[in-house]
């Protein structure tokens, strides 16, 4: 089983790479993007099959650790 | 009077930290992260760099080595905890302070002389700084805005909790002089009960003129002072 963590700053949290990344795509021509969010990937290889179980657990390291609450959000994607 | 130094893979502004404590008269010794008691200590300093790496988020790591525990005690207890630059991250991701740092707003690292004025006298981290004293001393980060949400700024304000703030050379609290988008151009906080405080800035880089400025001693002289009353309260 593979996990995939998208780990990504709040909306109320002034992101500057997000900022910069979408000032350098208007650069180069690219038009009728509204924002982006630079935020960061985990690929977390996992044993067994139970997917809930994998779940909960990630759910839990995220709050705990893979993610501060305060000024990111996360989302699991388990496959 | 005591001093342990906490020394995490990676802390790099530790023996700073020695130096200046012992500079201006009292004892400090390193405490490796593994070991998972104190011994007998005063107060902690965790101090700056870049804790393992700065991997995943600023002192997300760090905050699961075994002295942290033993940290956690010390200060639920009333014991006295600095945390400088990433000490302060570390002490953020901890909990046992409020808010988060997070990357400057220009993307940059700065490593320069800030302004600092101290908000309130009314902390053992900050009352024997003269009144009116713009400190002056070095910065060198690249997380260190300090971020929290609206509930949680109204609370550090309501109980006076914000210690130290990004100013110019006349104690104006300008934006231009805020080095990374801190909110309210915030440097430096403490904890509800006052003795837990963070702040970006490097006193121990800034106690004695041949560095360029010794106001950073102010700092350490208002915890010699905390120290002493404590001691003289308990003897009597």
């Amino acid at each position: 089983m593979k996990a995939k963590i998208i780990i990504t700053p709040k909306k109320a949290v002034v992101d500057p790479q997000g900022i910069t990344v979408l000032k350098a795509l208007e650069h180069m021509g690219h038009t009728g993007i509204k924002a982006v969010h630079v935020g960061k990937f985990l690929e977390i290889e996992l044993d067994g099959t139970d997917k809930e179980a994998a779940r909960t657990m990630l759910n839990s390291a995220c709050h705990k650790f893979l993610s501060n609450p305060l000024i990111e959000d996360f989302r699991i994607e388990i496959e | 009077m005591n001093f342990s130094v906490l020394q995490f893979p990676a802390s790099n502004c530790d023996q700073d930290a020695v130096h200046a404590v012992r500079l201006l008269g009292h004892s400090a010794r390193l405490i490796w992260h593994k070991d998972a008691a104190l011994g007998d200590t005063d107060v902690v300093i965790v101090p700056g760099g870049f804790s393992y790496g700065d991997y995943l988020r600023c002192g997300a790591i760090a905050r699961f080595s075994p002295v942290m525990q033993a940290l956690k005690q010390f200060a639920d207890n009333g014991g006295l905890v600095l945390g400088i630059c990433n000490g302060f991250q570390v002490l953020t991701e901890a909990g046992l302070l409020p808010g988060a740092l997070i990357r400057n707003r220009d993307l940059q690292f700065h490593c320069e002389n800030i302004f600092l004025k101290t908000a309130t006298n009314d902390s053992p981290f900050t009352s024997q700084i003269p009144a009116g004293k713009i400190l002056r001393v070095p910065i060198a980060h690249g997380e260190g805005c300090y971020f929290a949400d609206e509930a949680t700024l109204a609370k550090l304000k309501a109980n006076n909790q914000i210690l130290w703030q990004y100013c110019d050379a006349g104690g104006n609290l300008t934006d231009i002089a805020n080095p990374n988008g801190a909110l309210q151009n915030i440097a430096g906080i403490c904890n509800e009960k006052r003795n837990v405080a963070g702040l970006m800035p490097h006193p121990e880089r800034a106690c004695e003129p041949l560095l360029g400025s010794d106001d950073g001693k102010w700092i350490f002289e208002s915890i010699f002072a905390a120290l002493k009353n404590k001691t003289v309260a308990q003897a009597a």
